[in-house]
């Protein structure tokens, strides 16, 4: 594996005994009360191992990750925070690193992040400094090299444990793998992947990542997404970049009445999570239930993945 | 070539107000080629301003010129006779052509009669696209030619990103997606194994971020 080093993270530990994570997400609010993060901790903190946050998601202002994320580990928590290279350049990035480092945050979610035309200010610039490659690299170098990208000595390095994302939908197909290669190459640990629907490209991917021994380098999170209804499943496929829902999945929530299609998206999830611990490869789950995270308690425990390990 | 696009001529009317003598200049180089800014576009631009100053009754004077290019001090040199006839300068050369005129002549208001917008070429005839950003540091030797920094949305260096859609960027379907056309040809050039090289950071400091930037040529300077 490449995670050479111990951090301080629980991810990490659990991934490492060989027992099945279980992550989810909490987006912060478009607004100061902080406790709104606390609130949706609280609904998931005793079915997850670490809560990832999301900075500015599809590009639209919200309270910081950064915040948000001390915020969850003063709740005795764990966070993942995510960093995107969109609105930090390197500076701001390092910066921001060593601040979470200093409340001992300790996994990051390197990524490039959405452009900033689909969210609330499309006439903004963008920084796009480094890209997720590029972080993943960054923050390698400052934890395993104590170092600064100005080659400067840090006091106390970041001990994180360091992830990316990967989508095995997007186009084109065949440089899938080899970018998993590229992200594992510039120093992934874990990957949380793009929400799964198609099920049998999924499996081809992770195949293709096994033969290719990136499956024995880092540890792969599948990613899930409960569909709410099947108006949701049409916009997923159709609106959403990079985004492959099959048509039976449009087909078969479309297929119950309106009032049951919810109970019907946590089914199809649930079945996908016990398809998923099938397949050779596959370490964790991470269920992003958007704006629906009182939901993950009862996925989690439907797919069997509940009580989760002790924390420690 | 540097592309330019019309300013709407509302725009340049109000940039006008006050002025009853105006010389518009044309350049010869690229905004003729774009079709933005050259002598024809100068003719054109001059008869809709006198249509609508004799509509409005205004007896403005509008005089023009093209010039082989004002990016050159030379070629600007070519009005200092008449400068001092005109008000204002109606400028349709690119950005720098437009400086360059202002700080030619530093008496004289020059206004800029297009917008600037990017270094490219001619997809096909009315149709530009852009393929350079001038980074200072050129990068197309390991990406099959096709330039990550102008073509991708987020400038990766070491992408696609997964809003990659069937050969479309994600935040626009009418635009290519950047890595999409760097695969293809690094697999028409049987050297996709490339791609798994992971690009280093960049040196940003040979683009804007470096401040404004000059290149000085020892070889051929007098």
């Amino acid at each position: 594996m490449n995670d050479t080093i111990e951090t301080y993270s629980r991810l990490q530990r659990i991934l490492r005994s060989g027992q099945l994570a279980v992550t989810s997400e909490c987006g912060p609010p478009r607004g100061s009360d902080g406790s709104v993060i606390a609130k949706k901790a609280e609904w998931i903190k005793d079915h997850v191992d670490a809560i990832n946050v999301t900075d500015n998601q599809t590009s639209v202002t919200r309270l910081c990750s950064l915040a948000a994320c001390i915020r969850i580990k003063q709740l005795g928590l764990e966070p993942v925070l995510q960093m995107v290279t969109r609105d930090r350049n390197r500076i701001a990035l390092q910066s921001d690193i060593l601040g979470a480092a200093s409340f001992d945050i300790s996994n990051l979610l390197c990524l490039t992040g959405d452009h900033q035309s689909f969210g609330d200010n499309p006439t903004g610039q963008n920084v796009y400094d480094l890209d997720s490659i590029q972080l993943l690299q960054t923050v390698r170098r400052m934890r395993d090299e104590g170092k600064f990208l100005g080659g400067d000595e840090i006091e106390r390095p970041p001990r994180m444990f360091v992830g990316a994302a990967a989508n095995p939908f997007a186009d084109p197909y065949e440089i899938r793998v080899p970018r998993l290669a590229k992200k594992v190459a510039a120093g992934a640990e874990f990957i949380q992947t793009q929400c799964i629907y198609n099920l049998e490209k999924f499996e081809r991917w992770l195949k293709e990542a096994g033969e290719r021994g990136l499956l024995e380098k880092v540890y792969i999170l599948a990613g899930l997404t409960p569909l709410k209804s099947a108006g949701m499943a049409r916009y997923m496929k159709n609106r959403v970049p990079g985004m492959d829902v099959p048509d039976e999945v449009v087909k078969r929530i479309g297929g119950v009445a309106k009032e049951k299609q919810a109970e019907e998206g946590i089914r199809i999830c649930v079945e996908s999570i016990q398809r998923l611990k099938e397949m050779k490869g596959v370490s964790g789950f991470h269920i992003m239930a958007i704006e629906w995270e009182e939901k993950v308690p009862e996925i989690v425990e439907a797919a069997g993945l509940f009580p989760r390990p002790a924390a420690g | 070539m540097i592309v330019a696009s019309k300013k709407p001529l509302t725009e340049i009317i109000a940039s006008l107000e006050g002025y009853h003598k105006i010389l518009i200049a044309g350049c010869n180089e690229c905004v003729t080629v774009c079709e933005a800014g050259g002598k024809k576009e100068v003719a054109a631009l001059a008869v809709l301003l006198r249509d609508r100053f004799r509509l409005e009754e205004r007896r403005i004077q509008i005089d023009e010129v093209t010039l082989e290019r004002q990016c050159d001090r030379p070629y600007l040199e070519e009005i200092r006779n008449v400068i001092d006839q005109y008000d204002a300068v109606l400028s349709t050369a690119c950005g720098a052509g437009v400086q360059y005129l202002a700080e030619t002549y530093t008496t004289t208001p020059v206004l800029p009669g297009v917008d600037t917008v990017f270094m490219g070429v001619m997809e096909e005839t009315g149709v530009f696209g852009e393929r350079c950003q001038g980074c200072g540091q050129c990068v197309l030797a390991s990406t099959g030619g096709i330039c990550p920094v102008a073509r991708c949305s987020k400038r990766m260096l070491n992408g696609p990103c997964g809003g990659s859609t069937g050969g479309r960027c994600e935040i626009n379907k009418e635009i290519d997606c950047g890595w999409q056309l760097i695969i293809d040809r690094l697999r028409s050039l049987n050297r996709l194994r490339e791609y798994e090289r992971v690009t280093p950071i960049k040196d940003w400091s040979r683009e804007r971020a470096g401040g404004p930037r000059k290149v000085i040529r020892e070889d051929v300077r007098r």
